[in-house]
């Protein structure tokens, strides 16, 4: 039976090579649960099983049920009724139906709630596998960060009431921040939130670009403190649909069809507080933001993964020249990149997840409140900074560079089908249609760079790379090694040059290449890991280092040159602003 | 209110999957070259009997007949929601066919009297979609055939649309009644991830013994049923044991079990290749289309 989980060779070596064993050590809090719910694992190896048989039940429902509907779903869309409800395309809402009969709906909620308990990275597996079948999905299933968030920072409550259903599938929700003057800059929201005598709150204003906002639970980022103009005056407010929330329109877009994107009106409609006043930007949604941003990165993965496929296996059938095409050294080049590039961006975007969830398990045990002895207690607050810092700059790094790699990956999947493929006779347009947004979305690319820049200047890209290379390497991989670790010398150098420039701005210019440099020794020292457990890994290694290092070389000559043409010579440079018709 | 359903499944070499091996020189099945899957409508099946007990109310019970090996499909069932699984195996009813089968399962499933038997309308070994009718006709149970949908059900009384092939009947009856599925009557429902965690453990005792067997290899044949013992106490109490009957605990007439209950001979058999000559055609004229039939009926294919 087709299975996009058991077929996919990179994610199950990651998953047979990553340590989930202890992820789901972490998670199951000592397998405590297993007496409680008759299903909750009692070891870790019964753990990672349930982790396998999950992800099978997701590959086969993705290939065989939300695969063969995907085409149909971009072409249809959703539909606004009059009445204001949203109906979605047939083939999402089959597939909702069928995840949520999987019982797949609440896979990091905690068992009490109905969930799975499942590790972010295994969650993060499950939003690649789904992208492959459909990007547009992702969008919908991926948004099981509104309970997660929910479950991180409402009270009991709000809990009980929501998360079951949420869990079952019964509900899905919609993170409902952006309005039409507060894109990237979320401090300038607007939409106002107030109580009345008894204390109620409600919610008044227009939101925009909302996914999924017809859905059942609204969580508003909404201004509480008018007299507070920035983001400190903001917090996070749940509404249920009801008639006092109405979608005034769903957006036409390029791609990505099957995810309604919607403007909402709140017209005084009655809200509850998601735990405290003013934290609702400042530390909330950056929460749920970089949840969001890991799960963009992975639904990147799955959209790069189906463009490749179709490309792989349309350059070995296509004939030309009295050949197959995958015979042309500049074919094969292409699809050696596109295999590449999406082991890469998988092999960063897991391992942050990893790091993910070994920082939420620190934090969990430090506030548990169980007394622990002094050292203990250190080397637990000391992790729980460490893998913050590591985060704060692997989230971002991960969201930029496997976005900006499925743009790279379905555009060149268009290439290798040529005419074909800008024909829509084939799911490769599609695929770079659904591509395009995940470089916008949850933050640019560049916001990005600019959160991985600040992470790479305080020394946490060093410091990572210390972590991962420190290690007796096989014969075979320590002259490798050795060679990323001559990289590592080059990073800190560029480091040291823009330190002495003494300037944010000169730092912002260099971002993209001081990020790119990190993530390609990042990457080659994952790889690195990686090639002592496969010998496909070992020619994979190989490869990226034969490109990417003299990439990083040449982003290094760049940053150092200390060239500021770009902010001097703007305006000759990008020359005089066309009036538009 | 509610109504109990028994669900017959079967398990079957995949015959999506074919290899090289698929058959014998005999030109039977190779079943141990072909990977073994839940009969499909067998699936569509269970999902008709899923969807009344999620309606009405009720239970649904799955029940297969095979090797120990066959308890995958009764976890698969569990997975996808049945309440209860039961494996009949027994050495003794090896080698049956159709009419044998069907005798073993009318016996078992009038232990458990249902209101509704349900089954797959052919299992794809075979194709001969006998077993069902000849349960209902043993059970004295009302056959309905073909089903596609089920459009209504209240009391004792069942109304049905079937597929008769070239349209459709719908028929009402009484309960109890046997029903074969089609495999357009619905989408079977995937596993349920908690339900996998869950039944992932289920056995049956003769899987123990296998286990046991295989782990203690040094061990007496009591020392051997002691721990079978232990370890299935050990799974009943936490719910996971698959019940297990063989011919006695359902007081089967052995002479109508196993090769002694088989009528079935098989007399040869023939693979028919279709070569690129053997064919004639027709023009579209009434003169042309007439020489056809007389050709057909000459050649007993119609009339």
């Amino acid at each position: 039976m087709p299975n996009f989980f058991t077929d996919n060779e990179d994610i199950q070596f990651l998953f047979n090579h990553m340590n989930l064993k202890h992820l789901a050590g972490v998670c199951e809090e000592g397998f405590k649960f297993h007496g409680e719910h008759d299903f909750a694992p009692e070891n870790a190896e019964d753990a990672v099983d349930n982790y396998r048989r999950i992800l099978e039940t997701l590959g086969e429902l993705c290939a065989e049920v939300i695969a063969p509907s995907s085409t149909d779903t971009d072409r249809t869309g959703n539909v606004l009724n009059e009445d204001g409800t949203v109906t979605y395309a047939p083939g999402i809402k089959n597939a909702l139906d069928r995840l949520s009969q999987a019982q797949l709906m609440g896979f990091t909620l905690p068992y009490r709630y109905g969930g799975l308990n499942c590790p972010q990275l295994v969650y993060t597996m499950s939003n690649d596998i789904v992208s492959r079948a459909d990007a547009s999905l992702m969008n919908i299933y991926g948004l099981q960060g509104i309970a997660e968030t929910i479950n991180a920072f409402a009270d009991d409550r709000i809990k009980a009431d929501y998360l079951p259903p949420m869990a079952q599938g019964k509900w899905t929700g919609a993170m409902v921040l952006t309005e039409p003057d507060a894109g990237s800059d979320l401090q300038s929201v607007k939409v106002r939130a107030y109580q009345d005598e008894g204390g109620n709150w409600y919610v008044q204003g227009v939101k925009r670009f909302i996914t999924n906002g017809c859905g059942e639970v609204l969580l508003v980022l909404a201004r509480t403190e008018p007299e507070i103009a920035d983001g400190r005056g903001l917090s996070l407010l749940l509404v249920e649909r009801g008639p006092k929330v109405k979608v005034r329109r769903l957006e036409e877009k390029l791609g990505i069809h099957g995810s309604p994107t919607c403007e909402l009106f709140f017209d005084d409609a009655p809200a509850k507080l998601i735990g405290e006043r003013q934290r609702g930007l400042i530390t909330y949604v950056m929460s749920l933001m970089n949840g969001a941003r890991i799960g963009i990165a992975s639904q990147s993965l799955g959209i790069a993964e189906a463009a490749f496929r179709l490309a792989r296996n349309y350059a070995h059938s296509r004939r030309q020249f009295g050949g197959p095409i995958e015979e042309l050294p500049a074919v094969r080049e292409l699809l050696v990149n596109m295999r590449t590039d999406i082991q890469a961006a998988r092999a960063l975007t897991y391992f942050a997840t990893y790091c993910v969830d070994i920082e939420i398990g620190v934090v969990r045990k430090l506030e548990s409140g169980a007394t622990l002895d002094p050292t203990a207690a250190k080397q637990l607050k000391n992790d729980s900074r460490k893998y913050k810092r590591f985060n704060s700059m692997l989230t971002p790094m991960s969201k930029y560079w496997a976005s900006e790699m499925c743009m790279r990956v379905s555009n060149d999947s268009v290439a290798v089908l040529g005419g074909s493929g800008y024909m829509k006779d084939y799911a490769a347009e599609r695929h770079l249609r659904d591509a395009r947004i995940t470089t916008i979305y949850e933050g640019t690319s560049q916001l990005q760079v600019l959160a991985a820049v600040r992470g790479v200047m305080a020394g946490t890209a060093l410091t990572v790379l210390d972590e991962l290379l420190t290690r007796d390497w096989p014969p075979e991989i320590a002259p490798v090694a050795e060679q990323v670790r001559e990289g590592q010398k080059l990073l800190a150098r560029a480091m040291e040059f823009i330190k002495a420039q003494n300037s944010t701005e000169y730092m912002d210019l260099c971002g993209r290449r001081l990020v790119d440099m990190a993530i390609n020794l990042i990457v080659a020292a994952l790889f690195c890991d990686h090639a002592t457990a496969s010998p496909a890994k070992k020619a994979l290694l190989h490869r990226w280092l034969s490109v990417r290092l003299p990439e990083a070389r040449m982003n290094y000559e760049t940053i150092t040159s200390g060239n500021r043409l770009v902010l001097e010579e703007f305006a000759a440079l990008a020359g005089p602003v066309p009036a538009l018709d | 209110m509610g109504y109990d359903c028994v669900v017959c499944a079967k398990q079957v070499p995949d015959t999506k999957n074919i290899t090289g091996q698929a058959m014998k020189d005999d030109g039977t099945v190779n079943r141990a070259a072909l990977p073994a899957v839940f009969n499909p409508e067998d699936l569509h099946a269970l999902e008709t009997a899923l969807d009344i007990r999620d309606r009405f109310g009720g239970t649904v019970t799955v029940i297969t007949m095979g090797l120990p090996k066959a308890c995958q499909v009764l976890r698969d069932a569990l997975y996808r929601g049945a309440d209860r699984a039961i494996l009949i195996t027994d050495r003794r009813a090896a080698g049956s066919d159709t009419l044998a089968t069907s005798y073993i399962l009318s016996t078992a499933i009038r232990k458990l009297a249902p209101d509704i038997v349900l089954c797959g309308r052919q299992a794809i070994d075979g194709d001969t979609a006998q077993t069902g009718p000849q349960i209902a006709e043993k059970l004295d149970f009302t056959l309905i055939s073909y089903l596609e949908e089920l459009q209504a059900l209240e009391d004792q009384t069942i109304r049905v649309k079937r597929n008769v092939g070239n349209g459709w009947e719908v028929v009402e009856a009484r309960l109890p009644v046997l029903l074969t599925v089609m495999n357009t009557a619905n989408t079977p429902r995937p596993s349920g991830a908690k339900r996998i965690m869950r039944f992932k453990k289920a056995k049956a005792p003769a899987e123990v013994a296998g286990e046991v067997a295989a782990q203690m290899p040094q061990a007496g044949k009591p020392e051997q049923a002691a721990e079978t013992k232990n370890r299935c106490d050990a799974l009943a109490a936490k719910g996971l044991l698959i019940d297990q009957w063989d011919l006695s605990t359902i007081e089967a007439d052995l002479a109508w079990c196993g090769l002694a209950g088989s009528p079935t001979k098989v007399h040869r058999i023939q693979a028919i290749v279709l070569a690129g000559g053997q064919y004639r055609q027709f023009q579209p004229t009434d003169e042309s289309v007439g020489e056809l039939v007389g050709e057909l009926i000459r050649d007993h294919t119609i009339g």
